[in-house]
């Protein structure tokens, strides 16, 4: 047991070399959805500037009519543990998914919409990309209304542009 | 576990300055902390950490979820009231153990 002569006064505050987390979600399953916003919102409650960008099927997250309905995948993931011809049925990807989000409420872990203005009350921000929008001719009204914007990949990369910034592709 | 002396009281705490035994804890040691934390600590503030000492007692554990709901504090004023890493934060002034949650 060590002994403090001090009180722990002005310890010397550590400069932070993560200073900024920037996520690429590119993905539409509830797994993706929720790494993302894990990852993003936990480095807020670090007191990391934080920032989400959504692409492609990542979109979904922030789609107001889809953002509610996200699946797990129950074909083409060995994670299930389900029979390819089985994880196939119909039902099956809602099924899962219900069982999926009923562990995460056990848990206190917010649904996609609430887990979103949670993050954003925190200070991330989240964006869409351009080009999947238009690929999928995504609106920014179809988009959830607290956006903070929409942005090229060359956007993305300016706003990574300062020391210790780093991005995380899901 | 170290020992170590705040506002001239003798308190045990892990390697990483939180309180290991909350019941040594009293407002001017939350002080003491704050200050280091260069936050000077409000009304607001001690709605806050009481709160957090309450559910601690009730074996509730936290998140930032939860304080968002509790009616003490919405979760933008809990960000500006700890800023950088609120939950760790008021956690810390409020003495009791680091918070284990990801959420």
């Amino acid at each position: 047991m060590e002994t403090l002569e001090a009180p722990v006064k002005k310890k010397a505050k550590k400069e932070k070399k993560l200073r900024k987390i920037m996520i690429i979600n590119s993905k539409a399953t509830i797994d993706a959805a929720y790494a993302a916003l894990i990852l993003a919102n936990g480095a807020r409650m670090e007191g990391i500037a934080s920032e989400m960008f959504c692409t492609f099927f990542g979109l979904e997250m922030i789609t107001k009519e889809k953002m509610k309905h996200l699946h797990v995948a129950t074909v083409g993931n060995p994670g299930m543990h389900i029979p390819t011809m089985i994880g196939g049925l119909p039902g099956m990807e809602s099924f899962a998914s219900n069982m999926m989000k009923k562990e995460m409420e056990k848990l206190d872990i917010p649904e996609i919409d609430e887990f979103i203005e949670i993050y954003q009350a925190s200070g991330g921000k989240i964006f869409a990309c351009k080009l999947a929008m238009d690929m999928f001719h995504l609106k920014e009204q179809d988009l959830i209304d607290d956006l903070d914007g929409v942005l090229t990949v060359g956007d993305f990369y300016n706003r990574a542009d300062e020391e210790g910034a780093q991005i995380i592709f899901i | 576990m170290m020992e170590a002396v705040i506002a001239n009281r003798p308190v045990e705490l892990n390697e990483e300055g939180y309180f290991l035994k909350p019941e040594q804890w009293d407002r001017e040691i939350a002080h003491a902390i704050a200050e280091e934390e260069e936050i000077s600590l409000t009304d607001k503030h001690f709605e806050v950490i009481d709160y957090i000492r309450d559910q601690y007692d009730k074996d509730v554990a936290l998140t930032i979820r939860r304080i968002g709901k509790s009616g003490v504090v919405n979760i933008k004023e809990f960000y500006a009231l700890f800023p950088d890493g609120p939950l760790k934060k008021a956690s810390r002034i409020a003495g009791i153990p680091k918070p284990a949650s990801c959420i």
